[in-house]
């Protein structure tokens, strides 16, 4: 491409130039065992803008980030802030030169407040050398005005929704005031109206000349918010540019180098028999009288902003919180469930919001992940792992659904973020699950891989399972339900079918 | 350019060797420095002396079925500071149902001269039981596992004590010792540690295992039901224990209450120096047994050199932290790559 950022970067070359940009990487290359990361790779991040950078699941995005914030060191190659070439060694070095990062998972500290979290190795000391709580908070509270956040700075991080712990970690990356600051994935957990609100704190931090990387799988977010848009695609760089200068179908073209054929392939098929009933549920305190039939076939999918309980209702279906009120049958017979075992008993399968907290187990390898939940099930006999079967049903489901790794023994731990999700994905699709239940399942997941998951929603939707699916992307609800139910502070406010439900009413109902 | 040490580092071997060969380079290590040692001060080989070699294994048999109990427990996320005084009662009843009707004063009077399995049920019975009720408490109440072996450890030892109320029971039948003769120990030991490696690898009941310890809550709802499974491993723990205690006695030829003092601290370590992590999750037999003959290897290095018991505990603490700092280390490590 020979674009202006590019020209740009060329003249910069120039021995003399003055220096234009905040960040520079230049041929940075960046090896795993088994996997070439990043392979001479650059990147120019100006002051004053916001530059999206765009890859499919282990394009090595999130690595290329790590290195700059000092948690790995690259292979070769080299890293300027405001010209000057960096080793950051550790993140805090990252964090005194200036680059403050807000990672792909989540890292905060359950078991303590927001202000601890935010302020920690940074608290504000009395003289006699103790915590001042007082200046923490009163920190935290100023910090949180500027940011336009209502969150009391004394709650527990344990005690907050997924949506509202994005925000404090947002919140803590930007105390650092730093001039560069590394966005991977954020709006993955967060609902419309935080997205907009992140947004307009982005503005600011622009308006404020600092630089921000921002990563993501959604298009529009792009479009909305970017200047500079930079593409990977394994590990390789394949160029910038203005985002004013694309569309979506070129960046997407870029991103995957092939067409994406349909985003929300939604196929017309038969709907059965109800599968699930649900009466009257209820858990104090949280959700209400939550009604709803789901039948074979059929996509329900569930909207609402955060905290309004669609993660709770899911969670006590299948048995993780058990309801406190009204019933639930399955195939028309009224059962109680307990336990998730239970659930899976009755053929439910969920897949969790927070895959870092109750879905990976880190140290294991891929396989182990995989097959968890299918050896409560099957596959074993006298208490032995039909070792062969199972590894041959694992690998097929990790190719039909393109994870990205070395290998079947590969530590989770070691996959980017969209490939864990997929394996997540495949660890309920290997138990059969006649009630699929899905708390936002292309979290963090590509467009590439979007679309084929989509792609076989629909397929097991056909195939008869009954579909429900939670999802903050609206136009993943709407493209792929068949009807949307919609919840506000614990209350089912409508349940829209296909034909009536837009972003206007799903939002009418939403926010009520 | 990049720094050259960064280079060097991350630039490692493509594929790491599985942590038992590190551990195994450790033995190897510790054996050698004793042998040159050895050669210095006394003159004498320290390795190429088959009755050494066999009591270095020996002497740990005991602490190597305990530590193969924590090591389940602690790949849960859990730890037993219960097996030592386990084994203690365990080695009681034992003991008290394989005495020979020569002895008058025999606990059970009319349970003299019984079949050699009936006193070794009984004892892996009791232990089985403390581990159970350990579990119980673990999973259906919310005590830490701590807290819950710690309570274990005092009431058992109080129980092996109470029992004959502090008597040794001795005479006991020759079938019964011959469990705790020549390398019958050793071979119990090995053979546990190899049923259980199968266990933990191959079977469901160690994917579980696993599972619980890297992530209870994803554990959970992928339909583990974790509170029965932490029973299993507990009970399991115990088992093992009770099975150590049965040997104990008949290796001493006597039940004593104060058997296995302090062998929970042993088997822990055995565990961590093993590889074994303390945060849950990984662990595994093979390392935990190379751990254990560590330790034993540097108990008879001691004794070979004639260096004072207490210079051996101080060297022992000193190891077992390198062990959890190596452990820490390879964590921090596995996080940065
Ligand atoms: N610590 C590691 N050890 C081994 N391989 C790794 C490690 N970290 C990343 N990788 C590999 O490097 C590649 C790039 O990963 P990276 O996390 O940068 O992808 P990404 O572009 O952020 O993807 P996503 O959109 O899914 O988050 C992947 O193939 C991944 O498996
Ligand atoms: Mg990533």
């Amino acid at each position: 491409m020979s674009l202006s950022t590019q020209e740009a970067v060329r003249e910069n070359k120039g021995a003399a130039a003055p220096q234009k940009y905040l960040l520079e990487v230049d041929s940075v290359r960046k090896e795993f065992p088994g996997v070439v990361a990043l392979d001479d790779v650059n990147l120019r991040i100006r002051p004053g803008t916001v530059h999206a950078l765009m890859g499919e699941n282990g394009a090595g995005k999130s690595t290329l980030m790590k290195i700059i914030a000092g948690i790995y060191q690259p292979d070769r190659g080299e890293v300027r802030l405001s010209g000057k070439q960096v080793h950051m060694t550790t993140p805090l070095d990252a964090l005194e030169q200036g680059v403050a990062m807000i990672h792909q998972e989540l890292n905060l500290m359950p078991f303590m407040t927001i202000a601890e979290n935010i302020w920690i190795r940074r608290e504000p000391l009395t003289k006699l050398g103790f915590v001042d709580h007082k200046a923490l908070r009163d920190n935290t509270k100023k910090l949180f005005d500027r940011l336009n956040i209502n969150l009391d700075p004394e709650t527990e991080v344990r005690d907050l929704s997924i949506a509202n712990r994005q925000m404090v970690e947002i919140a803590k990356a930007i105390s650092y005031e730093s001039d560069v600051l590394i966005m991977d994935e954020p709006t993955s957990a967060l609902t419309d109206r935080e997205v907009e609100h992140l947004f307009q704190i982005i503005a600011s931090l622009k308006a404020e000349g600092k630089g921000i990387v921002y990563i993501t799988h959604k298009m529009d977010e792009v479009f909305e918010i970017a200047d500079d848009v930079s593409v990977f695609r394994d590990g390789k760089y394949i160029g910038t540019d203005l985002a004013s200068n694309l569309d979506s179908d070129q960046l997407i073209r870029m991103m995957v180098g092939r067409e994406i054929t349909q985003m929300f392939p939604k196929e017309e098929v038969p709907i059965g028999d109800v599968v699930l009933s649900v009466k009257d549920l209820c858990l104090d305190g949280v959700f209400e009288n939550v009604n709803f039939d789901l039948r074979a076939g059929e996509i329900l999918g569930v909207a609402g902003l955060v905290g309004s309980g669609r993660t709770n209702v899911a969670e006590t279906i299948y048995g993780v919180t058990p309801a406190t009120g009204g019933s639930i049958s399955v195939f028309g017979e009224t059962v109680e469930i307990k336990t998730p075992a239970e659930a899976m008993g009755h053929g439910m399968a969920l897949l969790t919001e927070d895959r870092k907290d109750t879905g990976l187990f880190m140290m294991l390898d891929i396989q182990e992940n995989m097959q968890i939940a299918l050896l409560s099930q099957d596959h074993v006999k006298a208490g032995f792992v039909a070792e062969s079967a199972v590894s041959k049903l694992c690998t097929e489901m990790s190719e039909a659904l393109r994870v990205k790794t070395p290998g079947m023994n590969e530590r989770i731990e070691n996959l980017s973020g969209g490939n864990q999700q997929k394996v997540l994905i495949g660890r309920w699709l290997l138990t059969k699950p006649r009630i699929l239940i899905l708390d936002e399942p292309t979290r963090g997941i590509d467009v590439g891989a979007k679309a084929e998951i989509h792609k076989l929603i629909t397929k097991l939707a056909g195939e008869g399972v009954a579909v429900l699916m939670i999802s903050s992307e609206m136009p993943e609800v709407l493209g792929m339900s068949d009807r949307v139910m919609v919840m506000h502070e614990g209350h089912v406010t409508g349940i829209l079918d296909r034909a009536e439900a837009d972003q206007v009413s799903v939002m009418r109902l939403a926010s009520n | 350019m990049a720094n050259a040490t960064d280079v060097a580092e991350t630039n490692a071997p493509a594929r790491k060797l599985p942590v038992e060969a590190n551990i195994f380079l450790v033995l190897i290590g510790i054996a050698v420095f004793f042998e040159i040692l050895g050669w210095i001060v006394k003159g004498d080989t320290f390795l190429f002396n088959p009755q050494r070699l066999l009591i270095m294994v020996l002497q740990v048999s005991i602490i190597g079925l305990l530590a193969i109990g924590v090591t389940q427990v602690i790949i849960t996320g859990g730890i037993d500071l219960s097996s030592g005084s386990v084994l203690a009662l365990s080695a009681m009843v034992a003991a008290s149902f394989a005495q020979t009707s020569d002895y008058t004063r025999a606990v059970f009077p009319m349970f003299t001269d019984m079949p050699f399995l009936v006193p070794v049920l009984a004892g892996i019975a009791v232990g089985a039981l403390a581990g159970f009720i350990n579990g119980s408490l673990i999973a259906y109440t919310a005590i830490p596992p701590f807290i819950a072996t710690l309570g274990m450890m005092v009431t058992a030892r109080g129980l092996a004590r109470y029992y004959t109320k502090g008597q040794p029971i001795s005479l006991l039948s020759e079938e019964y010792m011959w469990l705790g003769s020549g390398t019958i120990p050793v071979i119990i030991f090995l053979m546990a540690a190899f049923i259980f490696h199968i266990a933990l690898r191959f079977t469901r009941y160690g994917k579980f295992t696993y599972a619980t310890g890297a992530n209870v809550q994803a554990a959970k709802v992928s339909g583990i039901n974790v509170g029965r499974h932490l029973i299993k491993v507990y009970t399991l723990a115990g088992l093992l224990a009770g099975l150590g205690g049965v040997v104990a006695a008949a290796r001493a030829g006597s039940g004593q209450a104060g058997m296995g003092l302090a062998y929970e601290l042993d088997a822990i370590a055995a565990a961590v120096i093993g590889g074994t992590s303390l945060a849950g999750g990984v662990g595994r037999i093979t390392g935990t047994v190379i751990g254990t003959i560590i330790l034993g290897t540097m108990m008879s290095g001691f004794t070979f050199l004639g260096i004072d018991a207490y210079i051996q505990d101080i060297v022992k603490g000193g190891i077992i932290v390198a062990a959890v700092v190596a452990d820490q280390y390879r964590q921090r490590k596995r996080a940065k790559v």
